[in-house]
């Protein structure tokens, strides 16, 4: 099984490797770096905008691509959090705790070169992880009938909306109100038209490009207009030498680099547990094996290196679930599968055998992605730190000009240009009440399968909904059902018991962002 | 009671999904809801519909039960009007202009008003990030890309 997985491997650097794709890998990550590094452009906002200049790449090509867009922007959110104290972007929010003092110590530059190493160490294991991990997956998951998908689907939904940020009510709420944005539009099986008001633009439902610059484009500018006061630079003059650490922080870190890597891999096989928590637990173990856990938040280089590797292993092991049983974890994965769905190539077990130039390809160009990343980070640190000082009011007017155009591009069709404005400006309103809306992406994409393989199951079983949880005929359905009441009833006995661990992380939570808030 | 609740923010979250839910409900029931052996289209958005009405009678309660928040309130504290209202009228006005003018003058309007949303803007500042953006924004789309969007056009 080693043979082949590295056979095919090979065969991933091989498409990887070719001039195109690896221009487009190129450009995905360079986007991604520079993009990730303004202050307030998250990977969301910079993998929605360019998903619509993807239309016209080959299927391989536009996956590198947004691929390397994701990883860039996360190193550029890094850069941005240590030098600035602005989490950008959530993982990055304990970075800042430990990254931000070391910059005013005038070792920002180490901190950095030591977020190159941690990452990339990180992202290593978690790509080996992915090389051996899903094909295992992808055997057991070919068996899967339309109980066991549906069943899945739905630990996934559970999982995905209930572990991110906020309260876990809410976020299975908006996966719900995913699920209905996915069915606007004809009806697969009698072509019925559902909710489009008699609109015919809509019979083809939603656009998911629309509904991700609403989103994380329209919305969160409406969240940030004059909320980003003008970054202060006076810590950000960081050359190349600067980035050397000193032998005794690399010696402190490399430990701390494996705890954060192996944290931020467990996280990953948990659906759900995104890279932000996995940066948080990998934060909090480090101080309490610490020797000296009351110098943290003062500027401990293992602060930072642990939490780096665990978020850049945890984003690459996000990717085994999406490719292997399309089933995807956040709405960054969502995004992806739904780049891919637009291509016109069908997510699950199957992508693998039947497209392995995607899955190989993709695979290997992690690794050169993220080659490029340190080449592009390590000399060219001055300009991607100069770039932090273009303010937002530049910034937002410009991004806006994207989004138009790119919905308008996606169809060709000013209508919907109307529909981000409808959903960003209700995405905003859901803001104010304290949703996040990233779970209606997940639930968008995943719905039209949902539906149809939960219609299949039940016209299978004839009509008994008891189908699955059938431990006798369907044990697997029936152990995905349990888990995903497993993962409730511990979400409510952690909600009312509310224990240590999740209070501790509850106030660090608010510290960073009180940090934020207080010297922006 | 009653008036701190309307004080809530989590009264009008729930409420607001529980009036979502019961919408979508009552609607799907118009479609053909079918059996369970033989769904019909209605089937899936009226059980979503049950579903979201449930969990927003459930967040509504949990508004019942916890304390006062120290921030409930819904708006911001500092009233961005100007902003909101700018970047809401960028992409309307790229719409309007893409329409009638072509794709040059939807793209500086639409960065030019988006732009006056900022406090510390000044019309000339915006009106110079405007052309800033428009010209290689508009060489890149039309030239590099080869977007059907004509740069300037007259009514239809």
């Amino acid at each position: 099984m080693v043979s082949t997985a590295l056979t095919d491997l090979w065969f991933g650097f091989g498409v990887a490797l070719e001039p195109h794709n690896l221009m487009w890998c190129f450009v995905g990550v360079l986007v991604g770096n520079m993009v990730g590094v303004l202050p307030g452009m998250g990977p969301l906002a910079t993998i929605s905008i360019l998903l619509p200049l993807t239309f016209g790449i080959p299927p391989v090509g536009a996956i590198l691509m947004l691929s390397g867009v994701f990883y860039g922007a996360q190193y550029g959110g890094a850069i941005c959090s240590i030098l600035l104290n602005l989490p950008c972007h959530p993982p990055h929010a304990v970075t800042c705790l430990d990254g931000f003092p070391l910059t005013k110590q005038g070792r920002g530059g180490a901190a950095l070169g030591i977020t190159v190493i941690s990452s990339f160490v990180g992202a290593s294991w978690g790509i080996t992880e992915m090389i051996f991990l899903a094909p295992v997956l992808v055997t057991v998951a070919l068996k899967f009938g339309p109980a066991e998908i549906c069943s899945l689907m739905l630990l996934g939904l559970l999982a995905g909306s209930t572990l991110a940020r906020g309260s876990p009510l809410k976020g299975v709420a908006m996966t719900v109100c995913g699920l209905l944005i996915g069915i606007v539009g004809s009806d697969i099986e009698t072509g019925t038209p559902r909710f489009t008001f008699g609109i015919p633009n809509l019979f083809d439902g939603v656009e998911i490009v629309a509904l991700a610059l609403g989103l994380f484009g329209i919305a969160e500018f409406m969240k940030s207009v004059n909320q980003l006061s003008e970054v202060d630079t006076k810590y950000t003059k960081v050359t190349f030498k600067d980035l050397r650490p000193t032998k005794d922080e690399l010696r402190r870190s490399w430990p701390a680099m494996f705890r954060g890597t192996l944290v931020g891999s467990l996280c990953a096989l948990i659906p759900g547990t995104g890279p932000t928590i996995a940066s948080f637990i990998a934060y909090a173990t480090e101080k309490k094996i610490s020797k000296t856990p009351e110098k943290f938040g003062t500027g401990m280089i293992e602060g930072v290196a642990s939490p780096e590797a665990s978020t850049h292993s945890s984003v690459q092991g996000d990717f085994i679930p999406t490719m292997s049983l399309g089933i995807p974890g956040d709405a960054v994965m969502a995004l992806i599968l739904g780049a891919l769905m637009i291509q016109g190539i069908v997510p699950g077990p199957q992508l693998i055998s039947e497209h392995p130039d995607i899955f190989w390809g993709l695979v290997a160009s992690f690794w050169i992605g993220n080659i490029m990343l340190v080449v592009l980070n390590v000399p060219m640190i001055g300009l991607w730190v100069k770039l932090l000082a273009i303010p937002y009011k530049y910034l937002y007017p410009s991004a806006l000009f994207f989004v138009c155009i790119g919905v308008y591009s996606t169809n060709n069709d000013m209508f919907q240009v109307g529909e981000t404005i409808i959903i960003g400006l209700v995405g905003y309103l859901l803001l104010l009440l304290d949703f996040h809306p990233a779970p209606i992406l997940l639930g968008f994409v995943l719905g039209p399968r949902f539906e149809e393989n939960f219609r299949r199951a039940m016209l299978i079983s004839r009509g008994d909904s008891l189908v699955f949880i059938d431990i006798k005929n369907h044990p697997i359905s029936a152990f995905f059902v349990f888990l995903a009441v497993l993962l409730i009833v511990v979400q409510i006995y952690v909600r009312l018991r509310k224990p240590k661990a999740l209070v501790d992380e509850l106030k660090m939570n608010a510290e960073t962002n009180a940090i934020a808030q207080a010297e922006p | 009671m009653f008036q701190t609740l309307l004080h809530k923010r989590d009264f009008y979250a729930g409420g607001l999904m529980a009036l979502l839910g019961a919408g979508v409900a009552l609607d799907s029931s118009t479609y053909d809801v079918g059996s369970l052996t033989h769904m019909g289209p209605g089937m899936f958005p009226l059980m979503l519909g049950v579903v979201l009405t449930f969990i927003g009678i459930l967040i509504f309660g949990t508004s019942l039960v916890t304390p006062l928040g120290e921030d409930e309130h819904i708006l911001p504290r500092q009233k961005e009007w100007r902003g909101w209202f700018c970047i809401l009228a960028g992409p309307v006005l790229f719409i309007i202009f893409g329409h009638f003018f072509g794709m040059a003058p939807a793209t500086f309007m639409c960065v030019f008003v988006s732009a006056l949303g900022d406090r510390t803007a000044t019309l000339k500042g915006s009106a110079l990030l405007g052309l800033i953006i428009t010209v290689p924004g508009c060489l890149l789309f039309s030239y590099v890309l080869k977007l059907p969007f004509p740069l300037f056009r007259w009514g239809i």
